[in-house]
Order: structure tokens, then sequence, then C-alpha cells
């Protein structure tokens, strides 16, 4: 086993494998105790039009500079819309890094594959580091790859439902055939879920709702630093094969009456 | 002086950038500012004239996934 297991990532060594994201916190001064529990090195933030009446804490002041920062383009709904938003990401200073969601579907909060494609070609073009976030789709993915994005996103299941891997076998699809790492996006409720991604094979996942929602945002942050660690030492490890009949673990000749 | 902000027509009295923080109120650190679709960085906020007409867009980073 390679004992060095980092994550490459425009340019970037990442050894957690636990991404993270900035929404739905109760408080701000949870998200940097969250980061420190969990280890967490790449979080999301979102850019808004300012709300006068809303707080006006600066969110990046929360983030420790050695974490590395990836915008999304939330509120797209256009890839031309998501590189707009990526520009000026990347001017206010936030790096190359930017998550591309573009979300038409406001029912179930679906991305917009289409828009996503057209913005990785874009973006991409223009040096960014693009982490499209997608519904898992293989030849979406591989257009992806030669679009120039870093990775593919693809969501367990609808953001915020934590309802888990319901696209499993869609997953696993570009698991197997993607050349750019696969990190699991959206719908991961338990640290359980996360190992399971992990174990499939999934590079890393990005985790939100399930922590900045829980009781204790920190302990939960430490919590999926664990099962992220597990279900990827335990891909490393190769599982042992799954069988429909019993095999006996111990010896099963006769003892005592024989 | 008429100018567009996030999409609503305003009428101010600022002359730059800077006045318009200033006379709004708003937290300089976290604010992020876009006029005519083009980033203009804070320590030029002073120096850039504000326009009738201009559109301006007045941003900032907030909690996301």
């Amino acid at each position: 086993m390679t004992t060095d297991d980092a994550l490459h990532l425009g340019g970037v060594r990442f050894t957690n494998r636990l991404f993270t994201g900035t929404g739905k916190f109760a408080a701000n001064a949870q998200i940097p105790r969250m980061l420190a529990a969990s280890g967490s090195q790449m979080i999301t933030v979102a850019l808004r039009r300012i709300d006068a009446q809303a707080s006006q804490e600066n969110i990046l002041a929360f983030i420790p500079k050695d974490v590395t920062l990836l915008p999304n383009t939330s509120g797209a709904r256009t890839a031309e819309q998501a590189a707009r938003i990526a520009r000026i990401a990347r001017e206010a200073g936030c790096g190359d890094f930017i998550k591309i969601e573009v979300i038409t579907d406001m029912k179930y909060l679906m991305p917009d594959n289409w828009e996503t494609l057209k913005a990785t070609e874009i973006l991409a073009k223009e040096g960014f580091v693009v982490l499209p976030y997608v519904l898992p789709d293989l030849p979406l993915a591989k257009r992806l790859e030669n679009a120039g994005a870093a990775a593919v996103m693809p969501l367990g299941s609808p953001i915020g439902t934590n309802r888990g891997l319901e696209t499993k076998p869609l997953i696993e699809m570009l698991i197997e055939n993607c050349t750019v790492p696969i990190v699991v996006d959206a719908g991961i409720g338990r640290p359980s879920q996360a190992a399971a991604a992990m174990e499939m094979g999934a590079d890393a996942v990005l985790v939100n709702t399930a922590i900045a929602t829980a009781a204790d945002p920190e302990t939960m942050g430490r919590a999926f630093d664990l099962a992220v660690r597990a279900g990827r030492t335990a891909y490393l490890a190769r599982l042992a094969e799954e069988s429909a009949l019993a095999r006996a673990s111990s010896p099963l000749t006769g003892f005592l009456d024989d | 002086m008429d100018i567009v902000i996030n999409g609503t027509t305003e009428t101010v009295p600022a002359r730059t950038i800077a006045d318009l923080v200033a006379c709004k109120g708003l937290a300089a650190e976290s604010l992020v500012v876009e006029l005519n679709q083009r980033i203009v960085k804070q320590e030029q906020w002073p120096q850039t004239q504000l326009q009738a007409g201009d559109r301006l867009e007045l941003l900032s980073f907030v909690g996301g996934g």
C-alpha cells in the first residue's frame, strides 16, 4: 500500500479527502471549529448580492488561510452566469478553484448537466480548476474530462436530503471509467454513507448539510473525517469478496463428539 | 444621479464607489463590487467615479455548499 495517499487537485496536495461546505451553520464561529475537528482542507463558499437586512459578517474571515476555498456558482441558471460568478470569485481573491453548480430545477435541485458542461468548457480554457457538480452520467463525465474538468462531482442524492448514495451504481461507472478524481457531492447524510462512497473508490466526498445541521457540527466533522479515512483505507486494502453462501471462518471438522 | 444597484434603480448622492459604500454603511472588508460587469478592487474605490446609468453589483461571500 502506498504511503503517500494524497489527492492532487489543481496543483494542491490534499491529505484529507473530506471536503466541507459553509452553508446552514447556526453560527459562522462553528466553521473554524468544524474545520479543525474534521481536518478538512477544502471548503465551499457562495457569492450573493448583499442583503441590507442580513448580517455583514465576512464568512471568509472564519476560514483559516491554509484551507483551500472552493467558491460555487450557486444561483446560476446558465453556463454564462456560472462563468461570470467564477470570474468574480477569482477576481475577489478566492483562487482558481470553482465548483460549477447550475440549477434550473427548483423542486429537486437537479444540476443542469448540459449547462454545466458548457460552463466547464468555458472556465477550463480560462485556467480555472473546474469541479463540476453533476447528476452521474458516464458519457457526460467523459465529456467533462475532455473539456478539462479537474474532477467530476456526482450527487449521491438531492442536495440537503441526507438520503445517501441513491445513485450508487451510476457513480461506480464513473469511478471505473474516468481518469479524473470522482468526488461524491450532495446527499451524504451519515458518516457510514461517506465511508461507503470511499470504500467503492470515490476519491473524496463533499459534505455540508449533514455536518452543519447536526446538533454538534464540530464532533460530526470529526466523525466524517474518521469515516472517510476508514472507507479510503478499506478501498486501498481491497475488500474481500461477497458470497451468496456461507463460508466458514473456523474449521468445520468435528471436535468433542468425534 | 440614478444608477442601477443590484438590479434596482436608485438615486444616490455618491460620486465614487467609496462614497457609496460609506453612505450605505456597508462593511467594506466583505464587499465585492462589480461596476458594469468589471470587478473594482477595494483600493480603487476612492478614485472610481460613478456615472448616471452605471450598473453596480454589490456582492459578498456567504455560506454555501
